[in-house]
């Protein structure tokens, strides 16, 4: 059979010893394996909703809901389309997720960094908040801080007055709004341009320290930047006090924003419940340098602030990172317990739907294909991420 | 300078109880300030929750009237509601069997941790124990009376779901991960594409298919009950993550010991039964005890689908109108059970893997 | 007679209940070479990790360069500019180049211009005989070549004191010899202190002034190299000898 090698290789006969010809019989038997019972599922599902009268499609999108929801960002009445009802729902699930992560994020740091302290309290207080939020269901969770707001607050004439212009209830949280006067549109313009100054003030000091070897306090300006140029705008615009304040009305306050109980409720859960979480994940990000790290950059004589910002942290934060994403991603499908409180997020909104139009099987589909877009948008984005910051190595 | 200089005890400022407060929360003016927030801290919490717990607390009252006059909790809602809470609508004087099936099932999970049985005997355990488990809860045999599932409920049935679905998720998983890392495509892509798509959903919304889809899915004329639609729900779950945990496991066995099964003549199954998997599963041992932990946590959400889980038949047990209002005291009776069980499999967890891993340190 | 650039006097410390140095008298001379070696545990890489102040001692003195060591921020970072240190494991920055790993002291530190600190790292690169390695990552080199960007980087601070703990033990044998070959050569240039815990008996031979045996905490028998090796005088130092020279 070497001889072969120079021509042509030998035909080949169908031998079931061959790895290559197994392959395939393997392969083509689990495809049809899955095609039948796909077909058999199918051919089921078509029998039974035509026997129900059910429609399939997505045609009913566009039929009135006839059915209100609870809090929404966009208007939305009973007249609108159950596709209005969907964009809902999906809108109220990520105002939901994206303000919990970001609490989530700084509560579960502030926790990560207290369980490292040398300060016993600190760190014995730390271990068993975490302790006891991950052990716990999220849902039991839930329904705790649900069961707090709604029955040990008192009733909106009652309501808790902790700071003026802000009501505490069982109805919820009311803050008071910056009015439409120019001075707060002249704080937003000032906060922006304090953002910008403040990368553009880093970037020339990078510059200085490079030709001069000075240094620079590019966070003390930063922050100064960014709190006194909001403030400088509001001067100049007159310093008016006026706010949106809620005031009582009969049965319950009107004007200022509303923190719904069903949204305070949830987001309280999911924000304590992952920060759990997003502790420990920060906790042996941090660990995992090794000690040496330290110890060298010590040698050098950085100072300790040095120490953490050039050394550490960036060797710690290629660690937390990939973890850190997957909470994030926890946390936004852990929303969907939502339903069991009552806040109208897109499962609640899709379940309704589809208990009141039959069409199961594509409310399902629509849930799916929300939280997948969600899962694999965060997916794609940790695989480039971790690409692009992976340690080089041989 | 022949001998070795004695030995002196460290100065006494250095070491004993003094020493240890001064450094552990005062060893700098931060430190203080931090000591003395911990300090407030536990203050306003703790005292308040002895108070409500135990000291204001009622433990005895008859009625709801004469319990809500006491200032703290009211643990005789517990005492009135508990057997409703742990066992659900089981008949009331067969609860012993619930309650026995459940330590089979916590046997059977500790029996599994202890490395002193992994081997052949495990799986008979696991298969006598479950057959034992479902004639407890079944009956119609042995002299019991039946009980239909749709009675079965409270902490037994939250034990069921969590052991039977990670059992038989387990073979499962395992299919899918030795699947994901075939070199066949077709069979690596339909795994993949399983493992993703339930990963990238929330059991929530695998509950809700299983519930509303499977009747569906099934020819006209079968039913299938809810329990049932509610495991298999929690299976097809549970596999796809223990698919991704076993896939860790089997990535950290070295390539040499792959290549030293080949090279021996192993076939494919050979391999993986003698060489690969005894190794990859202990590796694997601490990750799985946390799915399960995860999972047992999970199982409350059937509650959204209406079984009568430990959380559901809390639920119920709170809307009976002459004990109204004592949520509180419910969810933290309830709390109190869930973590002492994932606390201790979690802390068990731990010193199983402190263990294994000096096993493999050379 | 000049004043001992490091000095230590009834230095002594602990782990807990575990007296690790004890009452080290020790007084090291500007530009002299000492050799540290004793088995494992004797507490030798204490010892010198107590002058850079990454152990702390709780009892006696340690001046180094005239700055007593205590607990003042000010003082331990006046100690560090002068005393560089190379680890056992090396302890690159990985997430940072070779020529970044040689220019953040001197940039952070010493607050030199970044144009000025490459050129000075760039010179150290080039006497450790690896300038073109300059934009690789730690990652990417061999552990010899990695133990020579290490060195490289403590002297881009001009340190007059180097310490070496064990700087060869992790090295595989065929690398030992390169880097030994940059010791010796930093030794023969002359002028810096250097203090080197190690078991390299070859290298205390060809450039130390004083070898020095520690044994379960403190200093046991300290002579020069000649003296040391061919007339111990003590009971344990004979014994280790014997162990280790084979």
């Amino acid at each position: 059979m070497a001889n072969n090698r120079a021509g042509r290789a030998p035909a080949r006969r169908l031998n079931w010893n061959d790895p290559d010809v197994r392959s395939v019989v393997y392969q083509v038997v689990a495809l049809a394996l899955v095609g039948l019972i796909g077909w058999f599922l199918v051919s089921n599902t078509l029998h039974n909703l035509s026997v129900r009268n059910i429609a399939s499609g997505f045609g009913f999108l566009e039929r009135e809901s006839g059915f209100a929801i609870g809090e929404s960002p966009i208007t939305f009445g009973p007249e609108n389309t159950y596709g209005r009802a969907v964009l809902v729902g999906v809108l109220n699930t990520l105002r939901v997720a994206v303000v919990g992560i970001v609490l989530a994020t700084i509560i579960g740091t502030i926790i990560g960094i207290a369980r490292l302290s040398k300060n016993w309290l600190v760190n014995k207080l730390a271990t068993v908040y975490v302790e006891v939020v991950r052990n716990v269901p999220l849902l039991l969770q839930l329904f705790f801080w649900y069961a707090i707001i709604t029955e040990t607050l008192p009733g909106p004439r009652q309501a808790l007055n902790p700071i003026p212009g802000v009501f505490i209830s069982n109805r919820g949280v009311k803050i008071p709004t910056p009015t439409d006067h120019f001075a707060f549109d002249l704080a937003g313009i000032g906060f922006l341009l304090g953002i910008v100054l403040a990368v553009l003030v880093s970037r020339w000091a990078k510059k200085r320290q490079d030709a001069t070897g000075q240094s620079f306090p590019v966070y003390r300006a930063g922050i100064a930047l960014i709190l006194g140029l909001p403030i400088l705008g509001w001067l100049i615009g007159g310093a008016p006090l006026e706010l949106n304040v809620p005031k009582l009305q009969g049965f319950n306050h009107v004007g200022g924003a509303t923190l719904t109980p069903e949204f305070a409720a949830l987001l309280a859960g999911l924000v304590i419940y992952t920060a759990g979480f997003i502790a420990e994940v920060v906790r042996s990000g941090i660990q995992a340098v090794s000690h040496g790290q330290t110890e060298a950059a010590a040698a050098l004589g950085l100072r300790r602030n040095q120490i953490l910002r050039l050394v550490v942290l960036p060797q710690a934060l290629r660690i937390i990172i990939p973890p850190m994403t997957s909470q994030y991603l926890n946390l936004t499908k852990n929303s969907s317990l939502a339903v069991a409180i009552g806040y109208p997020d897109i499962v609640s909104i899709a379940n309704t739907t589809l208990n009141q139009t039959g069409q199961a099987i594509e409310g399902i589909l629509i849930i799916m294909a929300v939280y997948l877009t969600i899962s694999i948008s965060i997916s794609i984005f940790m695989n480039w991420y971790n690409k692009h910051i992976a340690l080089v190595e041989r | 300078m022949a001998s070795v200089t004695e030995s002196l005890p460290p100065p006494r400022s250095t070491t004993g109880p003094i020493a240890w407060v001064r450094e552990r929360l005062f060893s700098s003016p931060l430190n203080t300030v931090l000591t003395i927030l911990a300090v407030w801290l536990i203050l306003m919490t703790v005292p308040p929750f002895i108070e409500w717990a135990l000291i204001g607390a009622n433990f005895t009252a008859a009625t709801s009237q004469e319990c809500r006059a006491a200032s703290g909790a009211c643990w005789a809602f517990i005492a009135e509601k508990h057997r409703l809470m742990l066992f659900g609508l089981y008949p009331f004087n067969e609860q012993w069997r619930p309650a026995l099936a459940a330590v089979i099932l916590v046997a059977l999970i500790v029996l599994t941790c202890m490395p002193r049985f992994w081997n052949k005997t495990l799986l008979p355990i696991w298969v006598v124990g479950i057959i034992a488990v479902g004639v407890l809860m079944w009956g119609g045999v042995l002299g019991l009376q039946y009980v239909e599932n749709t009675n079965w409920g409270g902490l037994p049935l939250t034990l069921i779901l969590a052991t039977v679905g990670i059992a038989f998720a387990f073979p499962f998983g395992l299919l899918l991960a030795l699947g994901r890392r075939s070199r066949m495509p077709a069979i690596k892509t339909l795994c993949i594409m399983y493992i993703e798509l339930i990963r990238g959903v929330p059991l929530i919304s695998m509950l809700f298919m299983a519930s509303v889809m499977l009747p569906l899915f099934l020819p006209e004329g079968f039913t299938i009950d809810k329990l049932l639609r509610a495991q298999i729900a929690i299976i097809m779950f549970a596999a796809a993550y223990i698919a991704e945990v076993v896939r860790g496991g089997l990535q950290a066995i070295p390539k040499g010991q792959y290549e030293g099964a080949d090279s021996l003549g192993l076939s494919y199954w050979q391999k993986m039964g003698f060489i690969i998997l005894p190794q990859a599963l202990k590796v694997v041992i601490p990750p799985m005890v946390s799915l399960f932990i995860a999972v047992f946590k999970d199982t409350s959400l059937v509650v959204i689908i209406g079984i009568y889980d430990l959380m559901q038949s809390t639920k119920v047990a709170l809307t009976d109108p002459l004990w109204r209002g004592f949520s509180i005291e419910a969810y933290v009776f309830v709390s109190a059970i869930y973590f002492i069980f994932c606390y201790s499999m979690s802390k068990y967890s731990r010193a199983l893997e402190d263990r294994l891993a000096t096993g493999h340190k050379r | 007679m000049t004043a001992p650039i490091i000095e230590m006097q009834q230095v002594n410390k602990w782990y807990g209940e575990f007296h690790v140095l004890r009452n080290i008298n020790l007084n090291v001379a500007r530009g002299e070479r000492i050799v540290v070696c004793g088995p494992s545990g004797s507490g030798k890489s204490t010892m010198i990790r107590c002058i850079n102040r990454l152990e702390e001692h709780q009892q006696g003195r340690i001046v180094v360069d005239g700055t007593e060591l205590t607990n003042d921020l000010k003082n331990i970072e006046a100690i560090r500019r002068e005393v560089g240190m190379v680890f056992q494991h090396f302890n690159l920055f990985p997430h940072l180049t070779v020529l970044e790993n040689l220019t953040l002291g001197p940039i952070w530190v010493l607050r030199k211009p970044k144009a000025e600190a490459e050129a000075t790292a760039m010179k150290y690169l080039e006497r450790v005989r690896i300038p073109e390695q300059a934009k690789k990552y730690p990652g990417q080199l061999s552990g010899g070549q990695q133990q020579r960007v290490a060195i490289a980087r403590s002297l881009c601070m001009n340190p007059k004191i180097m310490l070496f703990d064990e700087p060869t033990s992790a090295l595989d044998p065929e690398m030992v010899k390169e880097v030994l070959d940059v010791m010796i050569q930093l030794a023969e240039e002359g002028g810096m202190t250097m203090l080197c815990v190690t078991h390299e008996m070859g290298f205390a031979k060809a450039v130390a002034h004083r070898v020095i045996f520690m044994d379960r905490g403190e200093i046991v028998e300290q002579n020069k190299p000649e003296e040391f090796f061919s007339n111990p005088q003590n009971e344990r130092t004979r014994l280790f000898l014997s162990q280790i020279l084979h």
